[in-house]
């Protein structure tokens, strides 16, 4: 059996796939990868169905080697400088490494969150039909540990038409994202205050949510309370303290904030990858109407 | 029931207004029962239902389909009635405190607890855990101003308009009113939560030890 083990994690290294869609009513949300979008790359790199797990490391630092036999592997989203054996491998593309040899990343020069797949996938038993870890509920396995051993599952009998994929870098500036106002925008005094301010992320961000540091959203009835409501992720929550939090992966289900406005579903997995400290810009997908007519 | 005010909620959902739990609770037995298959998921909110979907074509044309969608009635045969009896020791630390909130005594408050049949409105704040409704209104009382860093798992307990339990051990900010060994999460069953929305909820004094 082909396993990695793992050498070092970094700050966080995780096993997300597509998560557990459909549990919500009983209190579990759907986590997995908070970049679908890498993560689904690097699995068509691979040959992999999209599902496949892959791990998911934040801020780089991770490393692993193989071992009982060579498997093929792609690391895609944040470019952390891949490299086996100390020699780069690249981002976005496939590479072959044989038993013994050690893949390793080391810190992103832009973006948060690279993605390291395996042909075959990463074959650690699922928990309700999925192998994410959810960070809210703690379901899933486990965030990963120096000394861990994953089994590599068997891969498809085709391989991919392309070894490499084209992809543009992270931007490090201004991060933009598209909004869909609502559904409570109505409870805000100038609810275009939210596309008006330049926030900054705050280093308080994770897959539960990213904070946003800037002037407070004025509450326009301060002594109401909302009857908790369902959620998804990129929902922007904005608590008494009017400081916007935005859903990630590992969002609670329910909540009692009113929900300003939801970034596009595209657009979260732009936000997944945007740094501590990093500026935001946000935009209403319908023009100029923040106030619901 | 009228039918619901729908708004979008982004561009993968849409977010159903209901006038009450009873009203969300019938929603969402008809959308389950519809199957649509756009929908990946209907989340029972207070007073809302959140329908989330596959892609984002979609939120258009189920927006028109839910119009549509025949409405059933709450005791509809088929849609499953389910009770369960929670066999609760009433020695919560906060009794005492709730009977004086309340002005009530402390055997009123449990037997207003255990007197009428409370039922599952949603969930959130942790998996298992169910926000029920529809129990005694004289139990409403505000949550505790300090949550407590840790509550234990099967702690009985009121805030707001709601009654719980706790599936595990968290921190928690309502009033602990008793305790119960029922598992209201167990991740090797083939139904992992005890508790549904919908489900209805009887607390059944056991004495005290």
């Amino acid at each position: 059996m082909i396993t990695l083990e793992v050498l070092r994690t970094g700050p966080q290294a995780l096993i997300e796939d597509l998560g557990r869609p459909g549990l919500a009513a009983v209190g579990v949300c759907r986590s997995g990868a908070a970049d679908r979008r890498s993560h689904g790359l690097a699995n068509r790199l691979l040959a992999n169905p999209d599902a496949a797990a892959t791990i998911e490391i934040t801020a780089g630092g991770f490393a692993a080697r193989v071992h009982g036999g060579a498997v093929d592997v792609a690391v895609t989203g944040a470019d952390a400088d891949p490299a086996a054996d100390g020699i780069p491998i690249g981002i976005n593309s496939v590479r072959h490494l044989l038993a013994g040899q050690v893949i390793a990343l080391g810190a992103p020069r832009s973006g948060l969150r690279s993605y390291l797949a395996v042909r075959g996938g990463i074959d650690v038993a699922p928990v309700l039909d999925s192998r994410s870890y959810d960070t809210m509920s703690g379901i899933g396995p486990l965030p990963l540990r120096p000394g861990d051993l994953l089994p590599v599952g068997s891969p498809a009998a085709a391989f991919s038409a392309v070894e490499q994929a084209p992809v543009a870098a992270f931007p490090a500036g201004t991060l933009h994202l598209t909004v869909t106002p609502g559904p409570r925008n109505d409870w805000f005094v100038d609810p275009d205050a939210l596309v008006r301010t330049g926030w900054i992320t705050s280093d308080r961000s994770d897959r539960v949510g990213v904070r946003l540091e800037g002037p407070a959203l004025e509450w326009q009835w301060p002594d109401r309370q909302l009857p908790s409501e369902g959620t998804t992720r990129g929902a922007i929550q904005v608590p008494p303290s009017g400081r916007p939090v935005i859903l990630g992966p590992d969002h609670p289900v329910t909540g009692g904030y009113p929900v300003i406005g939801v970034v596009t579903d595209t657009d979260t997995d732009r936000l997944a990858q945007v740094r501590p400290g990093q500026s935001v810009r946000l935009h209403w997908s319908r023009a100029g109407k923040g106030i619901r007519k | 029931m009228p039918s619901p005010t729908i708004r979008d909620y982004g561009d993968r959902a849409l977010l159903l207004e209901c006038g009450s739990t009873d009203e969300v609770l019938t929603l969402c037995g008809s959308l389950r029962q519809a199957d649509l298959p756009e929908i990946i998921d209907v989340v029972p909110g207070a007073r809302t239902v959140l329908v989330t979907l596959a892609d984002g074509g979609s939120q258009a044309a189920v927006r028109d389909r839910l119009a549509t969608i025949p409405v059933l009635a709450l005791k509809t045969p088929g849609l499953t009635q389910v009770e369960v009896v929670i066999d609760t020791v009433y020695d919560g630390v906060d009794l005492a405190e709730v009977a004086e909130q309340l002005r009530m005594a402390a055997d009123e408050v449990v037997r207003a607890h255990t007197a009428t049949p409370w039922r599952v409105a949603f969930g959130g704040f942790a998996p298992g855990f169910a926000y029920l409704v529809g129990g005694d209104p004289r139990l409403i009382v505000p949550r505790r101003i300090e949550p407590r860093t840790r509550v234990p798992a099967g702690s009985v307990a009121l805030g707001g308009e709601f009654s719980g339990i706790y599936p595990r051990e968290s921190p928690g900010g309502w009033h602990l009113i008793g305790r119960t060994a029922a598992v209201l999460w167990d991740i090797g069953r083939p139904q992992p939560a005890l508790l549904s929305p919908g489900t209805v909820v009887r607390f059944r004094d056991e004495g005290l030890p």
